[in-house]
């Protein structure tokens, strides 16, 4: 095993293990106002606890019945033991059943508890509702003041600030409130320098707001960079990060997260979301005895989270549970879907009286056409898919690419000059684009649209025949100038938003990537959807057009064909499937266009599938080297358990602690030379047979608090695990007991186990380590990254990518 | 917000095993304040149906703002008055779109103005630290948090330790003290991790 040890610079492996030793070291500080405080060796040991500890008078018997307080809790960048997380809950839920008969308390106390889940999910549903409206609305406000303030009240974004006055039908978007930077310096908005101006304001807050952000997140909380999804994830099959879920975190991702947004950036806001909705379950989690001391009941409330977290970015509940199924939770428990449900509805309705967008629509781009398609347009849609799928294998392929050399190279020394330079390209570039200029949602929002006889938009600017309209059905018509001038200025859009994107995704700003992959489709679906149009319009005599599209008739939607491009290249990026189809249909708000949309999806992820196997967030963790067991995957070579397991022909012998004849100095002796984060016990070093297993971190702590609180105990005291104490001379030092804290049944396998068996159980039960017998006798021991190492060797990537434990 | 706005009276508390409690009150203000929020001062200027009509033969489009319930909000009742004769109203009518819509302005106003002042508050506490805090520890020798040292990590944890352990005089300005230590050394850590070593969020 080559884990992490306590103490710096006393360790002799000049493996890659060697930094994380600096983490350990150093993360030993507690966290007072976070989960449990980590054992911290060197500051005295138990006089600097807070959180309750055995006084002075207890007796031996107290110290054997009660557990101490550190014992069952994990380090940081640790895997948590799934197996005894579970058995303690159900502990604690059977002692609280028996004693619910005793007294009216006990019994008020055990209906409590089981509503404690309920009400949890209540909060947690109501804080991220109301954060996403937060993030909404102040996300609107900012963007707008890349352009202009509004005189009627500074917290008035362009909309809003136009919703009194009379604006006439040419000039919708225009009212005297309103005023652009160039009007409010120079006092007109026309002419050349009022646009160098506009140009000259639009970028310098730009590079303000995308530079407070970096500067705020490498000041306050540097975990809240990135996505999140990788590492929650992560956290979600069972490793700890300390301060990921945190409060700061909480706030520094939201305030950094509308700032990146405002700043023009190409990245989206939903991941980041997941993130934050995950920080509120967390910290509402320490509200709940239930919750804060069990790492598994917790991370069924973090899926939940992740749920309610989706929920409200998209506005689709059923779709948000369906992610947090798909994507991001390891184990998700038939209970924690109807919680999750629970908790993604309560969020989107705690968005949707705050009402961020005035229409009671809790996404900008809610689509509200519903006008049929044809069976023939399915092949440009899986067109379309195809495009998704190639564009999601090109994408995750160069953002790895270029992640990797942010890691290894000088680029990542200087982040804040990174963000600098990619926002000021970005604002340089976007400007003179009206189609870029705009935020992208808008932008989504505007190719999503079917177009009527009220839009103004130059996408709208088609050659009307007054004569034959009969209402608000529009017939397709030819394109006319606007149109064209829109189609080039969209494809240029596209090409920069293609490129764009890849440097963006993953700087040290929170960073979304749903929505720029949903633009980059639904500008590639809508330049087809308009091309499919006029290409019927001008060829309805063909045989492919003639059966159903007849002149005057509306039969060729563009805005569904942007819809279905999102899709496919949403699917195409991500790899999601049931999730992905159900947000959108939610996002349409109703059935008739699954058919199209799961055509475009399962096309894109088969293209992309040929070309690379992973989502981009399964690429994020291979790179981080985070220790995640894919589920997913088979495993499918014929090794056995014992070419996996340690320790292999030429180490030394595996270290093993006896039951009943070491003594403490002998086993801090052991502690001290070997970094392992755990020591199984056998019966004596003859016989090898196994007894059970016991971690490193409770043996610490057990031995230190006994050389404090226990008469008698020094170095050559013996140590046992058995029930009762071994025969020894009168005049020996009193013996520790340390029978509580071992594992008395480790998971064990025969050294001819198949490791497609082995691997298995470590998915299935959320192993950490699991021993190795061999005709009875214990021969070695398998973990975790044991395992990582070998999948990643047989698949010929590097195993020392492997990085955590 | 005030756990945010007074970082320090909030390690406080956390100390004073009031965590629980401060979180429920957090909780508790947050959950109550925004949802009301919503659904306060409707007043009469955040409702209006809004009717767009496009040019009709030699009519030019118009747009049609009317406070009035979203029952009423068609086209009879807020196209006024009817450019139109009698009989042709029908056709226009089938041209203009109507939309309900309301918006609440004290929302938003509270919302924005609360964002703006979680962020000068922010960097209000930033400047402080990177200026003032300096001055204030000189003889502790304590070098400035915002920037990564390298070097001198080990200097830096060994001048720190000192301050928890040993003489614990547990008054408040100690433990805020020691509160704001321990949560520089985890950012610092954080940082190291992240910005330095890369191990995380590449």
């Amino acid at each position: 095993m080559d884990q992490k040890g306590y103490r710096r610079g006393s360790f002799q492996s000049s493996t890659s293990d060697e930094d994380m030793l600096e983490i350990a070291g150093a993360s030993l500080d507690f966290s007072m106002a976070d989960d449990d405080p980590p054992l911290d060796r060197e500051m005295g040991g138990f006089s600097s606890y807070n959180g309750g500890g055995m006084n002075g008078t207890s007796t031996m018997m107290d110290f054997l019945e009660e557990p101490l307080p550190g014992v069952g809790t994990y380090e940081d960048f640790n895997t948590i033991d799934w197996v005894r997380e579970k058995s303690r809950d159900r502990d604690r839920h059977r002692e609280i059943t028996s004693r619910s008969k005793e007294s009216t308390w006990a019994l008020i106390h055990s209906v409590s508890d089981a509503f404690s889940g309920w009400l949890l999910m209540l909060l947690i549903g109501l804080l991220a509702g109301s954060l996403a409206g937060l993030i909404d609305i102040s996300a609107h406000w900012m963007t707008d003041l890349k352009e202009g303030v509004c005189l009627a009240g500074f917290w008035f974004n362009h909309e809003h600030c136009c919703w009194k006055s009379n604006t006439t039908f040419t000039d919708r978007d225009k009212c005297p409130e309103w005023k652009s930077w160039s009007q409010l310096i120079l006092g007109h908005g026309e002419g050349a320098f009022a646009y160098i101006l506009n140009y000259f304001m639009y970028v310098i807050w730009a590079l303000l707001f995308s530079l407070l952000a970096v500067l705020l997140v490498k000041g306050f909380a540097p975990y809240a960079c990135g996505s999140g999804i990788p590492e929650i994830k992560t956290i979600l099959s069972g490793f700890i990060i300390r301060g990921y879920l945190g409060k700061w975190t909480l706030v520094i991702k939201t305030i950094t997260l509308v700032l990146a947004v405002s700043s023009g950036l190409s990245l989206g806001k939903e991941g980041p979301l997941v993130h934050v909705a995950c920080c509120c379950g967390n910290i509402l989690c320490h509200l709940f005895t239930k919750y804060r001391k069990n790492e598994a009941k917790r991370r069924e409330v973090l899926s939940a989270a992740a749920a309610a977290g989706v929920s409200v970015a998209f506005g689709a509940p059923i779709g948000g549970v369906l992610f947090s199924l798909e994507e991001v939770s390891y184990y998700f428990p038939l209970k924690t879907l109807w919680r999750s449900f629970f908790a993604a509805l309560v969020a989107a309705f705690t968005l949707r009286s705050i009402n961020p967008f005035g229409n009671s629509r809790l996404v900008l781009f809610y689509v509200e056409f519903h006008m049929p398609w044809h069976l023939l347009e399915l092949v440009p849609f899986i067109l379309l898919g195809i495009f998704g799928g190639l564009w999601g294998a090109f994408f995750i392929r160069s953002n790895i690419a270029w992640c990797r050399r942010r890691k290894t190279t000088k680029l990542g020394k200087y982040p804040v000059l990174e963000v600098f330079v990619v926002t000021a390209i970005t604002a340089v570039l976007a400007f003179p684009n009206e189609y870029t200029r705009m935020s992208t949602s808008e932008l989504i929002s505007e190719l999503f649209n079917d177009c009527g006889i009220l839009d103004s938009s130059k996408l709208c600017e088609y050659i009307n025949d007054f004569n034959s309209t009969k209402g608000d059905d529009l017939p397709d018509r030819a394109a006319g100038p606007g149109v064209y001038t829109a189609m080039w200025q969209l494809a240029l859009a596209l090409i920069m938003k293609v490129f764009i994107t890849i440097f963006t995704f993953g700087m040290k700003v929170p960073s979304g990537l749903f929505i720029p992959s949903m633009a980059v489709g639904a500008i590639a679906g809508r330049l087809l959807g308009v091309a499919v149009e006029q290409l019927a319009f001008y060829h309805h005599d063909w045989a492919i057009f003639s059966g159903w599209c007849s002149p005057g008739a509306d039969c060729i939607t563009p805005g569904l064909y942007a819809m279905v491009g999102a899709a496919a290249c949403l699917g195409g990026v991500t790899r999601m499937t049931v999730s992905l189809v159900v947000i959108m249909f939610e996002l349409t708000g109703g059935l008739e266009y699954i058919v199209p949309l799961m055509a475009a999806a399962m096309t894109s992820k088969w293209v992309a599938d040929a070309i690379g196997r992973e989502g981009i967030y399964d690429a994020h963790i291979r790179l981080n080297g985070y220790p995640f067991l894919e589920a997913k995957e088979e495993f499918s070579h014929k090794t056995l358990a014992m070419d996996v397991m340690r320790p292999r022909r030429n180490d030394p012998p595996l270290t093993v602690i006896t039951q009943d004849s070491m003594t403490v100095e002998d086993v801090e002796t052991i502690i001290n030379d070997t970094t392992y984060s755990g020591y199984p016990v056998v019966v004596s070093r003859e016989s090898q047979r196994l007894v059970g297993f016991v971690l490193r971190r409770d043996l610490i702590i057990s031995i230190e608090n006994a050389r404090k609180k226990q008469d008698g105990i020094v170095s050559t005291s013996i140590i046992y695990f058995t029930d009762h104490s071994p025969p020894l001379p009168p005049s020996s030092p009193s013996m520790l007991k340390l029978r509580s804290i071992l594992d008395l049944s480790p998971f064990t396998v025969t050294d001819q186990t198949p490791m497609e068996i082995v691997v298995d159980i470590f998915r299935k039960l959320g192993l950490r380590q699991c021993l190795v017998t061999h005709n009875g006798k214990l021969l070695g021991i398998i973990t975790k990254k044991d395992v990582l190492k070998h999948i990643a060797q047989l698949a010929n990537q590097d195993p020392d990518s492997i990085l955590f434990n | 917000f005030c756990e945010f706005l007074f970082p320090q009276a909030s390690m406080m508390f956390a100390q004073c095993t009031q965590k629980r409690a401060s979180s429920v009150l957090l909780m508790v203000l947050l959950c109550c304040i925004l949802p009301p929020l919503a659904q306060a001062s409707k007043s009469s200027e955040d409702i209006r149906c809004k009717c767009i009509c496009p040019p009709y033969r030699n009519i030019s489009g118009h747009i049609y703002n009317k406070n009035v319930s979203q029952k009423d909000c068609n086209c009879l009742h807020v196209v006024e008055p009817m450019p139109v004769p009698g009989n042709d109203v029908e056709a226009y009518c089938l041209l203009c779109e109507c939309k309900y819509e309301e918006r609440s302005t004290t929302t938003i106003k509270v919302i924005i103005i609360i964002y703006l002042s979680v962020v000068g508050a922010l960097l209000l506490y930033m400047a402080f630290l990177v200026l003032v805090d300096p001055l204030i520890r000189k003889p502790d020798a304590y070098t400035q948090p915002l920037h990564n040292e390298e070097e001198n990590e080990d200097a830096r944890s060994l001048a720190a330790a000192p301050t928890p352990s040993g003489a614990r005089t547990n008054t408040v300005l100690e433990r805020v003290e020691g509160a704001q230590q321990r949560w520089k050394r985890q950012v610092q850590e954080q940082r190291k991790t992240v910005f330095d070593r890369h191990k995380m969020l590449s």
